[in-house]
């Protein structure tokens, strides 16, 4: 059996503001984790990440992030992952200064 | 100071203007990232975590009131009203976005400042003693030597693509302050038996990965002789050092594998090529260059107001004793602002604070500031006589926390609050030793003790060095904390010596406690030091106090 594979989103960092975006269903991007694809196939994830790391004109360092599944959204599964989608720890900056995560459509 | 002739001048604006259209470029879809990314980097802008981040050059640490002036208003029109100062006497700000990136750099050149070679496999920003022409123990000033060395590496055509990034420092004291030990190239001046001033030249010290000390390759080298040397030294390594592993890239990797007699041979033989090629033009511009780096007018003045307040007024007593340093003029001291106050993020200052320390230093320092690698700033010359008035000023700030080299004026790197290459945050293990260390009122008590803390292997926090050594690393997707002791960043430079297992975020700051108390229970007298401790006794009741009897035994057995 093969190994089981850990869900995952499209993440980077947009051009011109950096700040940290999520791939949507819709092909969009995203600064909400709360609104990313969670890829559960890993052919679909390698397809979705080539085809996402072509957008060189809206985004920068395009990979892919494990995440965990929850009825709220994906969650990241390592901290860097966390602390990309809420800011530093030393000051209420980057998205957790931002308005809160809207509610998933 | 050191003033832009017109070349400079020049020089600036038209990488500016360059890098504008590289901006406009990327913005239109005519540049692919991987093409860009060279040029950005060229000229300092790096994409970290949350943000892209501008690392701005301070040569050798020096800025004017003007200058600071400035970054601060960078800081309130571009960032987010603050800014980083650096190991390596640089500020970075930490969320511009790319449109405003040539902006910035066009305010930075109003006030003669750049963002070039801070990034990439160049010669970096040229680091110096701090104190440098202030500092009573001092030989000679190394700003005109650290100046002159930025001007021929700077656009360099042949080390524009390196095999990795160059580091040098330069220091003209004895008592090393510029970590010269852990440079690609520390220059240390000295004079030879005939009183002539050269340079004892150190080459292949690191920190990283694979920390190593530096050696020496040459132990006088002639003043006139210092440029086709140090290009000999480059373009030795530029053509040996490994480009098909960058972990073994460095210049102590090369000195390492080929040894430094091998090294220092090939070294020689290119420098007897190349000399022939310094026509003297290059000891023309050192002497001008000398010049714009003469010592202000110290005045005599009556040293009255600063007797009254240290008798008096037991707070400014407490920072004189560990913020101000032995100024070579009479009735002077070097000040040290510290920008480590408890539970702070080290080396941050506010735009408001910046403003602060610019009206200090053109009101009673010279006009002059520095950074120093310690992520502290320096007032290098007032006179005591004014030292209550600008303690009041800090105080009102928020800059007079009296703590310099104690326990919470902590080197720490970005780490994974910032940093795309961290493994494990480092600033908020800084805050919470030092609001520790403040609860228990221990601070003082425990004098000299030196804590760096990097954020991952690279070590940008220095933490090989320090006495107290952290190293965040992800074990297993947990932030976990190395420790190490002993190390040492003066003249005597050491590289620390692990404990063992490292610790969780939340074990840190307890074992940190442990490793306190014991020094403060093993040493001799109260002027015994950590590091003196530390080589006396050993590491093994430190590593009791970390893991145990249990782990002795077991080493034992």
């Amino acid at each position: 059996m093969p190994a089981s594979f850990t869900p995952k989103v499209v993440t980077a960092n947009a051009l011109l503001e950096g700040d940290v975006v999520y791939l949507t269903e819709a092909d969009t991007w995203s600064r909400h984790l709360a609104e990313a694809d969670v890829l559960t196939d890993e052919a679909d994830a390698q397809i979705r990440l080539i085809d996402a790391s072509s957008r060189s004109g809206e985004v920068v360092g395009v990979y892919l992030a494990d995440v965990t599944p929850d009825q709220n959204g994906p969650k990241p599964a390592h901290f860097r992952e966390a602390f990309r989608m809420r800011g530093p720890s030393n000051y209420a900056h980057g998205k957790q200064a931002e308005p809160a995560t809207p509610p998933r459509t | 100071m050191y003033r832009y002739t017109d070349f400079d001048a020049a020089f600036v604006a038209e990488r500016n203007a360059q890098f504008r259209a590289q901006v406009e470029r990327r913005i239109d879809g005519s540049l692919t990232e991987d093409e860009f990314k060279p040029l950005r980097l060229m000229n300092g802008l790096y994409l970290q975590l949350h943000a892209y981040m501008l690392r701005v050059a301070v040569p050798y640490g020096t800025l004017s009131s003007a200058q600071m002036r400035q970054l601060a208003f960078i800081a309130d029109k571009w960032d987010k009203g603050y800014g980083h100062f650096t190991t390596r006497q640089n500020i970075q700000f930490n969320w511009p976005t790319l449109r405003d990136v040539p902006d910035m750099l066009d305010a930075l050149a109003e006030v003669q400042m750049h963002a070039i070679q801070t990034s990439g496999n160049t010669i970096r920003n040229v680091t110096a003693d701090h104190f440098a022409g202030a500092a009573a123990d001092e030989i000679a000033d190394p700003r005109p030597v650290a100046e002159l060395i930025r001007q021929w590496s700077t656009d360099h055509p042949e080390f524009q693509f390196l095999p990795r990034k160059f580091k040098i420092a330069v220091t003209g004291s004895p008592n090393d302050r510029a970590v010269t030990k852990a440079h690609d190239i520390g220059l240390r001046m000295v004079r030879n038996d005939a009183g002539e001033p050269g340079f004892e030249v150190i080459i292949g010290g690191g920190l990283g990965r694979t920390p190593m000390i530096g050696k020496v390759v040459r132990d006088f080298l002639p003043e006139a002789d210092l440029l086709p040397y140090l290009e000999a030294v480059v373009s030795v390594w530029n053509l040996l050092g490994r480009r098909d592993n960058k972990y073994k890239s460095r210049i102590k990797i090369t000195v390492h594998e080929h040894g430094i007699d091998d090294i220092r041979a090939r070294v020689e033989e290119r420098f007897d090529f190349l000399r022939p090629a310094f026509s003297g033009v290059d000891q023309q511009l050192f002497a001008q260059i000398k010049s714009d780096f003469e010592a202000p007018a110290f005045k005599d003045r009556d040293t009255a107001p600063f007797d009254q307040a240290y008798a008096n007024d037991p707070v400014f007593r407490s920072w004189a004793d560990t913020n101000l340093s032995a100024h070579r003029a009479p009735g002077h001291a070097i000040a040290q602002i510290s920008l480590k106050a408890h539970g702070a993020t080290p080396g941050d200052a506010t735009s408001d604070q910046m403003r602060v320390m610019a009206d200090l230093a053109a009101r009673y320092g010279h006009d002059e500031l520095r950074v120093s690698h310690e992520q502290n700033i320096v007032l290098p010359h007032v006179h005591k006589a004014d030292l209550p008035a600008i303690h009041a000023a800090l105080n009102d700030a928020g800059l007079a926390t009296a703590n310099i080299g104690r326990i919470s004026d902590i080197i720490a790197c970005p780490g994974m609050d910032y940093c795309a290459l961290a493994t494990a945050r480092s600033i908020p293990i800084a805050q919470e030793i030092a609001t520790r260390f403040d609860q228990l009122k221990l601070e003082h008590e425990v004098g000299d003790l030196k804590i760096k803390i990097s954020g991952c292997i690279n070590a940008c926090g220095h933490h090989h060095v320090g006495h107290i050594g952290i190293l965040g690393l992800d074990r297993a997707g947990v932030e976990n904390y190395q420790i190490t002791l002993g190390g040492n960043h003066t003249e005597n430079a050491a590289i620390g010596q692990r404990t063992g297992p490292g610790f969780s975020a939340g074990e840190i700051v307890p074992a940190i406690e442990r490793i306190v108390d014991t020094y403060l229970s093993e040493r001799e007298s109260a002027d015994e030091a950590f590091i003196d401790t530390f080589a006396r006794v050993g590491m093994a009741p430190f590593k009791t106090a970390l893991y145990g009897e249990s782990e002795k035994k077991q080493q034992a057995a």
